[in-house]
């Protein structure tokens, strides 16, 4: 957490339109400096595309933002420097090598003593010995460490990540995270997109957005419990079998196989417990749980699913 | 074993992608239409109404039929008196006659005398093509053309020879070889290939690969992005040129009679005019494929449309004035100028300012076009 409790991205009532579809509505959200800020949503939900506003490379339809002080509309320029995207798809020259692409983002942002930081993020990285190595032949994994070193090599004071860990392994995802914390621990302001549950837990703070607007937000304990859910784990054999007439009670709102285990939540907790229990049965037992944030996340997607709204593709 | 479904499949699919890429499919459909259209009514091997000087120094009756039934040809329209042969000369330099047609002070008392009595016919021979029609067609004067004026006394040389001769001197290019043609324009030729295909795919490629989000993050301007993808090519086209000039010299033994440097100091111009042009079309195409039929659909106009291929005096109106917007043609007069007429700045600037004018316009639409956002 920011010991001043400057604020590094605040967007107000962002919207953007591609055509008829609206992707992001009447955004606003508030990420204090320092904090590692955790951007979950379903997929076409706006992510992406907020994430670009913010950096500059679209231009909001409506709507206003300040991004480490300056005007995302007016100042763009100057957000950039500072700024360093992470993007979703890895965008470094498969045609240049590992310490090609340093050099030529280095330049590009006319970092000095260029030499010595493409050196020191090639030993960062571990990859002195294949700085020659064409950067389309690295794994998906090294990639992703190749991208990450490049988007900090001109100290910017933002990252912004979109789903930097899509495809890599858990051990990768790991040192990943750590690398975050530390860079976070020194000072730098981290938006990242995830899908991964058990990433947004390692955030201070996320945010969930579905079909471009802001469901919830806040640490993770606030979160669950805004949501006021309650939520009972039903275990035992041919749990499927109980699982069907569970979904059929009124007050069970969802249920969800884990393993050998349903996950059954609801809003009315006197209800719910009253149905989960008339299910208990000599193979059956049922205990309440935390909800967890999966849980969370996808009673709200249903809430919004009842609602009317448009189907998104996904954007690139 | 051959299945016809999966062939179906396939068909299929070929369809639905091809309906799918609207730009494509206009350009297989209606690009084959307008370049038939365009071309079919623009095309013409054998040009008439071609810019002629003539300098008279016996302004008797002779004269007047003579230009008369030159001009009753339909290949030469007198655009010039100019008062000395020196002064006609330059304008065939500059390529604003392609003849000019001198009147010995002595030609009616020798035509009348019967001694020899002669006209000189100067034609600008670098497109030997473009000439030989209207040169043709001097021997038919020569020899009818005076008829009407023939009376009295002088009836009785109608028959018989010629009453007096057409003297034809092909400038520039006396034998008529095609390859001093020929080789300077496919300098312009291959220019305008390769320049304009290698820079139309520059923007694309980022797009397609997905590099242009990256390069968009970072704080490069739009001139630093442009000046830096068209750089490179400078240095590619002037080693073409090299390579082109070494062969006209020593392949082909086209003449170079003008100065060199004045040749590499225009190419810059010309060079740059058409990589600003594959800019462009960098930023217009969705992909690469769509640059390449750009660059496609800009390079055949060029080439039959500038004067290389065919004459360009011979196009109508409209079709020239569709050619004066293509580099090609301003840089094939500038080429054949200094190459093969020896021309210096001063007989070549017309070609050159339309050239700088080019580069200006292109490069203004290239830096409007190039989105400094994903939007």
């Amino acid at each position: 957490m920011s010991a001043n409790g400057a604020i590094a991205i605040e967007v107000q009532n962002l919207t953007k339109r591609f055509g008829e579809r609206t992707v992001v509505d009447n955004f606003s959200m508030k990420v204090p400096a320092g904090q590692i800020y955790g951007f979950l949503g379903p997929n076409g939900s706006g992510k992406t595309t907020t994430i670009r506003m913010i950096c500059g490379l679209l231009t909001p339809d409506a709507g206003s933002g300040i991004v480490l002080g300056h005007d995302i509309a007016r100042d763009s320029e100057l957000i950039k420097r500072q700024v360093g995207y992470m993007t979703q798809k890895f965008s470094l020259y498969e045609d240049l090598s590992i310490e090609e692409n340093l050099d030529f983002v280095a330049r590009m942002y006319g970092v000095h003593d260029r030499r010595r930081r493409v050196d020191e993020a090639l030993e960062g990285l571990g990859l002195q010995s294949r700085r020659k190595q064409l950067s389309g032949t690295l794994s998906g994994g090294w990639k992703q460490r190749l991208a990450l070193a490049a988007c900090l090599i001109h100290d910017p004071k933002l990252l912004l990540l979109d789903e930097p860990t899509a495809g890599v392994d858990p051990s990768a995802r790991r040192d990943f995270w750590d690398h975050i914390h530390q860079l976070a621990h020194a000072g730098i302001t981290v938006l990242v997109s995830t899908h991964y549950m058990d990433e947004a837990e390692r955030c201070h703070a996320i945010a969930y957005i579905a079909y471009g607007k802001l469901l919830a937000h806040g640490t993770l304990r606030e979160v669950i419990d805004q949501a006021a859910l309650s939520t009972w784990e039903v275990d035992g054999e041919r749990v499927m079998e109980v699982a069907a007439a569970l979904r059929a009670m009124p007050a069970v709102e969802m249920v969800a196989p884990f393993g050998n285990t349903l996950h059954v939540s609801g809003t009315d907790a006197g209800k719910l417990a009253a149905a989960v229990k008339s299910v208990r049965s000599g193979g059956i037992t049922v205990r309440q749980v935390d909800p967890t944030l999966e849980d969370v996340f996808i009673h709200m997607m249903r809430g919004l699913d009842s609602a009317a709204r448009p189907v998104a593709p996904e954007r690139d | 074993m051959f299945s016809a479904h999966r062939l179906a499949a396939v068909l299929l699919k070929e369809f639905v992608q091809m309906r799918r890429d609207r730009l494509t499919f206009a350009m297989m459909l209606g690009i084959p239409l307008l370049q038939l259209v365009l071309f079919g009514y623009a095309i013409n091997m054998d040009p008439k109404n071609l810019p002629a000087a003539v300098v008279i120094a016996d302004p008797g009756v002779f004269t007047r039929s003579l230009v008369r039934s030159l001009e009753n040809t339909g290949y030469f329209t007198v655009v010039a008196q100019p008062a000395t042969v020196e002064e006609a000369d330059r304008m065939l330099a500059r390529g604003e006659v392609q003849f000019v047609l001198q009147v010995p002070e002595d030609f009616s008392r020798r035509l009348q005398r019967g001694d020899g009595a002669m006209v000189l016919v100067e034609a600008d021979a670098t497109d030997p093509a473009a000439t030989s029609n209207a040169l043709a067609a001097l021997n038919q004067i020569a020899a009818t053309g005076l008829d009407h004026d023939l009376t009295g006394p002088l009836a009785g040389r109608k028959a018989g020879p010629a009453p007096f001769e057409v003297r034809v001197h092909r400038r520039y290019n006396p034998e008529g070889v095609t390859q001093y043609n020929i080789v300077p324009g496919l300098m312009g030729v291959v220019l305008t290939m390769t320049m304009v295909m290698m820079t139309s795919i520059a923007m694309t490629r980022e797009r397609e690969r997905g590099t242009m989000e990256n390069l968009l993050a970072t704080p490069v301007r739009p001139l630093e992005v442009m000046l830096g993808k068209i750089v490179p090519y400078i240095v590619v086209g002037y080693v073409q040129v090299f390579v082109i000039l070494l062969a006209a010299r020593f392949l082909f033994d086209v003449p170079m009679l003008g100065s060199i440097a004045l040749l590499s100091a225009v190419l810059i111009l010309y060079i740059a005019a058409l990589l600003a042009i594959g800019f462009t079309f960098s930023t217009l195409a969705r992909n690469q494929m769509q640059a390449m039929q750009m660059t496609m659909f800009f390079f055949l106009p060029s080439i039959l449309l500038s004067g290389f291929m065919f004459p360009f005096r011979g196009m109508p109106q409209w079709a020239q004035d569709l050619g004066q917007v293509l580099p090609l043609t301003h840089f094939l007069r500038i080429v054949r100028g200094i190459m093969l007429k020896g021309g210096s700045y001063a007989d070549i600037a017309d070609s050159v300012w339309p050239l700088a004018l080019i580069l200006v316009a292109v490069s203004a639409v290239a830096l409007k076009r190039y989105q400094r956002t994903l939007d």
